[in-house]
């Protein structure tokens, strides 16, 4: 059987459901022609001159040139940038102040604080969280923020500075830079001398186990001194950390210990001058001074 | 009744289509490609889709390694590369993505799902050391995060056995390989993960802004090292202190 005859144009009405079929047949079966639902049929439709009027009000088509700009002038990134300029006003007034104002003004009026506040404790979500915990609480290497033990100062300008530079972040020329040697790696002590002089800082810092002996009291004057301070009360000129305090970066074990020596370094802070606008640093360094520890 | 439905032709064109597969096949293929080609063709003539920004180059041979591991490990699926141009993304993330920054992705990165963060800023953000913590054991640095670790990357020492092929493939897409470039990628490759290298300075010359790995204490590149200079890369070409954003907008 030829396709052409299979294909049969006999249009009839089907005795079952009195719908007229379309006339397609194939091996005596046969389609009856249905009606589609009127709403949707409508809709169809309707969606079809939606879109008329959509290609003519919003940029649609390409042309040889760019494309059809669209009949009300919508543009993603005017409208983006009419959001921030919205949202810049919102906040204007603070902003304006949080410029204008010196730090510690900030802090004497409490008004202008709790908004400032509150727009230190977004940007510290956003970018800081990561390294210093929601809460500001620090993490192994990454020192809480909420407490008064400061590494590089907890002064405003300190902090601001730590903020705007980073710590030991070499695409900063002015990063805080100064750096632990690493003893045992480099060959500046050896194994035994290590042991001593983590015995000595234990004993220093009052640690259960802690053992102070005068080979491990000249080792670390000759070693650690500078920048730890003879009684290891620590430096913030060098960021060295107060030996002596029961806060610590990594540990006070002794096997901790033995490492922060043997490898010495220090931990890495990115710079956020050109990543985060002036006002925003300023609400963070201020965000940070208050949370419990600030000078 | 409808229109569409009572009036259907039984002869003529119908009927040859219906019954002629092969026929049907073309005018499918046909009818499918006028929707594509409307949107793809313009792309290819349009100065404006791709604007021109300064300073977007190809990636450094580590750093394309790394890319390459972000795609096989699937990061894409919970992360997106993308900030769109909307009030909340921009102030989170930064500046909205601009075409030019992702030109030199093959494929690009886009994504379209987010579980974790938008990646698409994230070079600067972060230390080489916190992202080792991060990728062994998310959960060491952010005790809340959902994010698997990847350990075994830190492991596993970088095959880049293939790396110039792909640089030359890249090339004949479109990506703007110097030959210097193909040349030096294995000295390159090493160069960026070692901060004393020789050919460090000629590396920082062909690719600007990169960041060189401190490996001190450690033997050969890993495929965690390659991965955290390609994180490290995110995002920081523009400089977009220099960027006209109402430039942009009128151009177009
Ligand atoms: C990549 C992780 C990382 C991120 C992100 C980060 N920090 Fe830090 N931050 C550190 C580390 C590590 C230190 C300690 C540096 C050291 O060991 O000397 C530090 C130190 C500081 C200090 C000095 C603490 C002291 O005791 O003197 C301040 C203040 C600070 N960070 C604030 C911030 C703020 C505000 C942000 C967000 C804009 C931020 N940090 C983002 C890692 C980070
Ligand atoms: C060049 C200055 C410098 C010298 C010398 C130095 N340190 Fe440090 N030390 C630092 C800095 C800076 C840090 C903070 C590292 C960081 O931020 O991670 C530090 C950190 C430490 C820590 C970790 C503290 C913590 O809170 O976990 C220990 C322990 C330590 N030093 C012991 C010593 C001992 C013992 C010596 C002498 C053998 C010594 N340091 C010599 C600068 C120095
Ligand atoms: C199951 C989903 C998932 C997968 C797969 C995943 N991530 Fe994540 N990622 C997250 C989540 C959730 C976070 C946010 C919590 C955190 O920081 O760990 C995150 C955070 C991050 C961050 C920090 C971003 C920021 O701005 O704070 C980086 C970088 C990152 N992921 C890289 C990767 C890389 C590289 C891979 C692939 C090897 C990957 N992720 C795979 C879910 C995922």
């Amino acid at each position: 059987m030829s396709t052409r005859e299979a294909h049969s144009e006999a249009v009839r009405i089907d005795p079952h459901t009195k719908t007229t079929t379309t006339g397609h047949e194939w091996d005596g079966i046969e389609e009856l022609d249905t009606p589609l639902p009127r709403w949707w049929v409508v809709t169809f439709y309707a969606t079809i001159l939606w879109s008329i009027g959509y290609f003519l009000a919003y940029p649609a088509l390409p042309t040889l040139e760019g494309g059809t700009q669209g009949l009300i002038g919508w543009h993603s990134r005017a409208s983006v940038a009419r959001d921030m300029e919205q949202l810049n006003e919102i906040r204007g007034p603070v902003l304006e102040r949080l410029a204008n104002a010196p730090l510690e003004e900030i802090e004497a009026r409490p008004q202008l604080l709790s908004a400032v506040r509150a727009l230190g404790a977004a940007a510290f979500a956003n970018n800081c969280a990561g390294c210093h915990g929601a809460g500001a609480q620090g993490a192994k290497g990454y020192p809480n923020l909420n407490d008064d033990d400061w590494l590089w100062g907890g002064k405003l300008s300190d902090i601001r500075r730590t903020i705007e530079h980073g710590v030991r972040w070499d695409a900063d020329k002015d990063t805080r830079s100064e750096t632990m040697p690493a003893f045992g790696r480099d060959g500046l002590l050896d194994a035994k001398q290590i042991s001593l002089v983590a015995d000595q800082l234990r004993a220093m810092a009052k640690l259960p186990g802690g053992m102070a002996t005068a080979q491990g009291a000249k080792l670390f004057d000759d070693n650690c001194s500078v920048c730890h301070g003879v009684d290891g009360k620590g430096n913030r000129d060098m960021g060295a950390p107060n030996l002596t305090d029961a806060l610590w970066l990594f540990g006070s074990d002794k096997e901790t210990i033995a490492s922060r020596i043997a490898n010495g370094g220090g931990g890495v802070m990115p710079a956020w001058k050109d990543r985060l606008d002036e006002p925003t640093i300023k609400a963070l360094a201020i965000y940070v001074h208050t949370l419990g520890g600030g000078e | 009744m409808s229109d569409i439905a009572r009036n259907t032709p039984t002869g003529g064109l119908q009927r040859r289509l219906e019954t002629n597969s092969i026929l049907l096949l073309l005018a499918i293929l046909l009818l499918v490609s006028i929707g594509g080609i409307i949107e793809i063709t313009p792309l290819f003539y349009l100065h404006n889709t791709i604007e021109k920004v300064e300073g977007v180059r190809p990636y450094s041979p580590l750093e394309l390694s790394g890319y390459n591991i972000y795609v096989r490990e699937g990061c894409y699926t919970c992360h997106s590369q993308m900030i769109r141009p909307l009030r909340d993304e921009v102030e989170r993330y930064g500046h909205y993505s601009l075409a030019a920054e992702s030109m030199y992705d093959h494929p690009f990165q886009w994504g379209s799902k987010r579980n974790g963060p938008d990646l698409a800023r994230v070079g600067g953000r972060y230390s080489n050391d916190w992202h080792r913590d991060h990728l062994r054991d998310p959960r060491s640095v952010v005790p809340t995060s959902i994010m698997p670790g990847y350990p075994f990357l830190a492991q596993t020492p970088l095959d880049a056995a293939h790396i110039v092929e792909q640089m030359k493939t890249l090339r004949i897409v479109g990506v703007p390989y110097t030959d210097a470039q193909i040349d030096n990628a294995a000295a390159d490759l090493s160069a960026q993960s070692a901060p004393d290298d020789p050919g460090a300075e000629a590396m920082r010359r062909r690719y600007p802004n990169a960041v060189v790995y401190d490996q001190a204490g450690k033997n050969g590149i890993t495929e965690e090292d390659a991965l955290i200079a390609y994180l490290q890369h995110l995002g920081v070409s523009v400089n977009f202190k220099l960027y006209d954003d109402k430039a942009a907008v009128n151009v177009r």
